[in-house]
């Protein structure tokens, strides 16, 4: 181990010799998660009482974080193939292919429980998890989105959780320059005792360079890199740690600290060592460390593994193989290098500063063996920590279908829309996000084309080239909630919807599955549910699922979050020139609604939640087909030039959207639409498949939708300083931006 | 023009600005790597904006120590032009090449959004290209951009020409006299918290930041 970095941290000692391991009882396994019919399994499987060292591994290898035992049943019906899928779920990331030799390489992660935690490492960490994910594979990361949902806005903790996550995931991702272009934040008290924070990173590769986990080679080095090791992190936070020290130190917190600066080391130095032919295998130690890393790596090979921990950096001295193994210390990563590359690899390392050092080596036994001070910790085979983990088929209900909505409120004519505007506006959900946005930068790498607030994806350019990816995170948890087959497929939908505005053809998604406690049949009954919609709509839509994450057990006592299964979605525009923005641009141009003519969908609106104190009725049905139909179409309208800006209706209806492109735009709107029209369903239900778009060329517009099987009709045009609504209501832009803007700083600077 | 962009650990705006020199003045700058110790025959040296060693102690005090730091000072006192963008300029504090300091932002956050700079002085090679008063637009991104200077300096700086620009009308982090950029007495040294290399063209969405590389290219080659 050489070539550490100058100044890194020596931490206080308080204990330099390991502790002695402790005896393996059965209440110490019953500690580490494992069920009795695990805990039976692991004893067979060994024909021996498990180690410390061993306990430790095997549980977290079939920890549902690590095994997906109780979702694998599920995501398996998800469709991950087409001929543009390089590499499908199972590696750190997808990959797809973008054509001209590029890949973008993408997923997305959760790190909801460090995050409620403490707010600013937890949602840091997770950015440089999700971050490693990707550039692990070649791809160098082009762009980080985010999907955030939190309590409501009086619960005493939100404030500081809002503004802790939001500064943790600016203080990694700006310093590691990849810039955060696009998210999502929302507000619900299901969110109160477990908020979300759902990361995803974008990343593009040389479509013939990808790099994969499957170590090969008998005798290869096995060789670590990036920062030192520490006691963080340790088995997350399932064990209770007092019960196992063996003196007074107490455990470092079970939250992991990030370093971003390591981190933009690290992008560099394993993107230049991976233009060499020196890796023929490579794998972040994100969750339990090298735990994973190094039996996924070996397992995957078909072949064995043997560490010497004695030769792992470390941060502090002392460290047991249990802590070696399970320490979820950031910013490292595990390598499999050909035979006599390792002087490379060290040449590179040392000029960025970082440790790298040589720990193990592969062999043809097909087992885990673990060394420290010269006795073996840990002997395992391999494979039934990866194939034999434990899946389950949990038992599950179907929620009984909500009641329909008393068709009243959507037909019900409204006196005052500018009113119902306003309010809305102001709305925690549906306010202005600047003041989270403008804390990240967005532009670093100077190819943001659009970056936040600009348009219903961010679009990113591909460096050097005429192209531009687009992308998006979406959910509607309430949907979700009230119907998960619904809310699944409106997710897929949404996030589809959103690339199509922009311009963008969509080519594949990611998911995040964060749900409650499976082992209830209701909450199994959201997850399968939402799968099931999720599964439809991507299979409609042509979009593959090429990677993912499951975060369950999101309950505080005994009260589950929302069902809320992320999307993330990529998109290829061919030229950036044509990505489309959602800010009107022009006045004198004719606004004109695309899609579902339906008489107003008012069932599980915000409209409903903020007016009508309900969160009732069936969520707006998705017609996969319109949907479809619609989006083409949008492509090719944005194609041929002939609408100049675009944005799909969703949360708030028509009338939020229309205010949202002309504050975007500040550029105002008179609505020409008949009285009939004044109601709360047609303004703002959240009917699918539609579109607003503002157009120079409406008769071409209205061609090409009726040609295509589209209903396509002018609400109305562009000008002025004021949104008006027919005769109704005229209410100035500057007040809408005021209540617009404004909500989330005041609310932020409340005490 | 024969430009270099020193590269820190932690730099990530060096690959931006080297972009628009090449394609701005059609010759890609040298990359130098900041253990070295010289530079060869320059005539403008780019600080590229990041998080040089992370920022650690104070934004660009370490990088104002580093090895290649010696021979931009010299190069400096030579005459070579040097630019400092954001993290750059706090290299510039730092290092004594520009006077004052930048301190966290008025509002304690990190800021990203374009805004307006009233150019100052364009009687340099880098802010030729513009009329003095003239209102340009520029991104800015930074948590530590509040540029604080003692008075006696800020009346010299005044009195001698040396703001290069003030924001105009939003100023993101509170600094004194609404300060975005100043030069050194001759007015071959630029530090500034935008970012230039973020405007250059139209996929940006804005090109007011093309003029300055346009101008260097003119005057020095």
């Amino acid at each position: 181990m050489t070539g550490d970095r100058t100044g890194q941290g020596t931490a206080a000692m308080t204990r330099t010799k390991p502790a002695e391991d402790p005896t393996v009882t059965a209440a110490l396994v019953a500690e580490h998660g494992l069920a009795a019919d695990e805990a039976v399994r692991l004893d067979a499987m060994l024909g021996r009482t498990a180690s410390w060292t061993e306990l430790g591994i095997v549980s977290a290898m079939w920890s549902e974080h690590c095994s997906y035992k109780s979702s694998k049943r599920w995501l398996k019906t998800l469709p991950t193939t087409a001929p543009w899928v390089i590499c499908g779920p199972g590696e750190n990331a997808g990959v797809i292919d973008l054509g001209d030799g590029l890949a973008a390489v993408f997923k997305m992660e959760s790190h909801n429980h460090p995050s409620f935690i403490e707010p600013y490492q937890g949602a840091a960490t997770g950015v440089g998890g999700i971050l490693r994910d990707v550039f692990t594979m070649g791809a160098r990361p082009v762009a980080n989105l985010n999907f955030l949902r939190f309590g409501r806005p009086e619960h005493p903790k939100t404030r500081h959780l809002v503004a802790g996550v939001v500064a943790g995931i600016g203080g990694y991702g700006n310093c590691v320059g990849v810039p955060t272009v696009g998210g999502a934040t929302g507000f619900d008290p299901a969110y109160d005792g477990n908020i979300l924070v759902n990361a995803m990173t974008v990343g593009v590769a040389d479509a013939n360079r990808i790099f994969y986990s499957a170590a090969a080679g008998v005798g290869n080095p096995v060789v670590y890199v990036g920062a030192r090791t520490g006691r963080d992190g340790i088995h997350g936070a399932t064990m209770a740690s007092a019960e196992f020290s063996e003196d007074a130190e107490a455990k470092r917190p079970t939250v992991q600290v990030g370093d971003p600066f390591t981190e933009k080391l690290l992008i560099e130095a394993c993107l230049e060592l991976m233009a060499t032919d020196a890796i023929v295998a490579i794998q972040d130690m994100g969750a339990a460390g090298l735990t994973s890393s190094a039996v996924e790596m070996a397992g995957k090979g078909g072949l064995g593994i043997e560490l010497d921990l004695d030769l792992v950096p470390t941060r502090e001295p002392g460290m047991t193989a249990y802590e070696l193994m399970l320490s979820e210390s950031q910013e490292r990563m595990l390598m499999v290098l050909a035979p006599d590359r390792a002087p490379t690899a060290r040449a590179i390392f040392e000029k960025w500063g970082l440790a790298v050092a040589e720990i193990g080596r592969l062999t043809d036994t097909g087992r885990l063996i673990v060394r420290r001070g010269g006795a073996v910790k840990a002997d395992l085979e391999l494979a039934p920590l990866v194939n034999e983990a434990p899946l389950y088929d949990r038992p599950w209900v179907r929620p009984p279908p909500p009641a329909p909505l008393d068709p009243g409120h959507a037909d019900r004519p409204l006196a005052d829309p500018a009113a119902a505007l306003s309010r809305l506006l102001a709305d925690p959900d549906l306010a202005s996000k600047r003041w989270i946005w403008e804390q990240y930068d967005s532009q670093v790498g100077a190819d943001t084309v659009i970056g936040p607030g600009g348009a219903d994806a961010a679009v990113v350019r591909l460096h050097g080239t005429q192209r531009a990816l687009a992308m998006t995170t979406d959910c509607t948890p309430r949907y979700c909630a009230a119907d998960p087959e619904t809310g699944g497929r409106q997710a897929v939908a949404e996030a589809w919807r959103n690339l199509c505005a922009v311009g963008a053809r969509p080519l594949a998604v990611t998911d995040n599955l964060n749900f409650g406690n499976p082992e209830k049949p209701e909450i199994m009954g959201q997850l399968v549910g939402c799968i099931q919609g999720m599964a439809e709509a991507c299979r409609a839509l042509d979009l593959p699922v090429v990677s993912g994450n499951v975060s369950l057990y999101n309950e505080t006592d005994g009260r589950a979050i929302l069902p809320t299964p992320t999307i993330g979605a990529v998109g290829l525009i061919d030229d950036w020139a044509l990505a489309t923005g959602l800010a009107l641009t022009r006045a004198d141009a004719t606004v004109l609604l695309v899609g579902g003519t339906g008489p107003g969908h008012l069932g599980q609106s915000l409209y409903l939640r903020v007016f009508g104190g309900l969160t009732a009725g069936p969520p707006p049905p998705v017609d996969l087909a319109a949907e479809r139909r619609a989006g083409e179409l949008i492509r090719t309208l944005i194609a041929a030039r002939h609408i100049s800006a675009c944005h799909d209706l969703s949360d708030g209806g028509l009338l939020v959207a229309l205010a949202e492109m002309a504050l975007a735009g500040d550029l105002g709107v008179t609505l020409a639409l008949p009285a009939s029209d004044l109601t709360a369903g047609r303004l703002f239900g959240e009917d699918q498949g539609r579109y607003l778009v503002e157009t120079a060329a409406p008769d071409a517009v209205l061609a090409a939708a009726a040609a295509a099987g589209v209903p396509a009709r002018p609400l109305g045009r562009t000008g002025g300083t004021a949104l008006t609504i027919g005769d109704a209501a005229r209410v100035p832009l500057a007040d809408l931006r005021a209540l617009h803007e404004g909500w989330l700083p005041a609310w932020i600077k409340a005490t | 023009m024969r430009a270099a962009v020193i590269v820190f650990p932690g730099s990530n705006c060096d690959r931006d600005v080297a972009v628009a020199l090449e394609r701005i003045c059609g010759r890609a700058p040298a990359r130098v790597w900041h253990r070295d110790r010289t530079l060869p025959a320059l005539d403008l040296i780019v600080l590229p904006g990041g998080f040089s060693y992370g920022d650690y102690l104070r934004a660009g005090a370490i990088a104002a120590r580093a090895p290649i730091l010696g021979a931009v000072i010299d190069a400096a006192a030579r005459g070579v032009r040097v630019l400092g963008i954001c993290n750059g300029f706090q290299m510039l504090t730092e290092c004594g090449l520009l006077p004052g300091a930048l301190l966290r932002n008025r509002g304690l956050k990190f800021v990203c959004r374009t805004v307006g700079l009233a150019v100052g002085a364009t009687d340099s090679a880098f802010t030729a290209g513009w009329r003095a008063g003239q209102v340009i637009r520029l991104p800015v991104s930074h948590a530590d951009g509040n540029y604080v200077v003692e008075p006696e300096t800020l009346v010299a700086l005044e009195g001698e020409g040396r703001i290069a620009f003030r924001y105009a009308g939003d100023n993101p982090n509170g600094s004194t006299g609404d300060i975005a950029g100043v030069f050194n007495p001759a007015r071959t040294v630029l530090g500034l918290m935008p970012h230039p290399e973020r405007a250059i063209e139209p996929a940006h969405g804005g090109t007011d930041g093309a003029a300055m590389f346009r101008t260097l290219a003119a005057a020095l080659t």
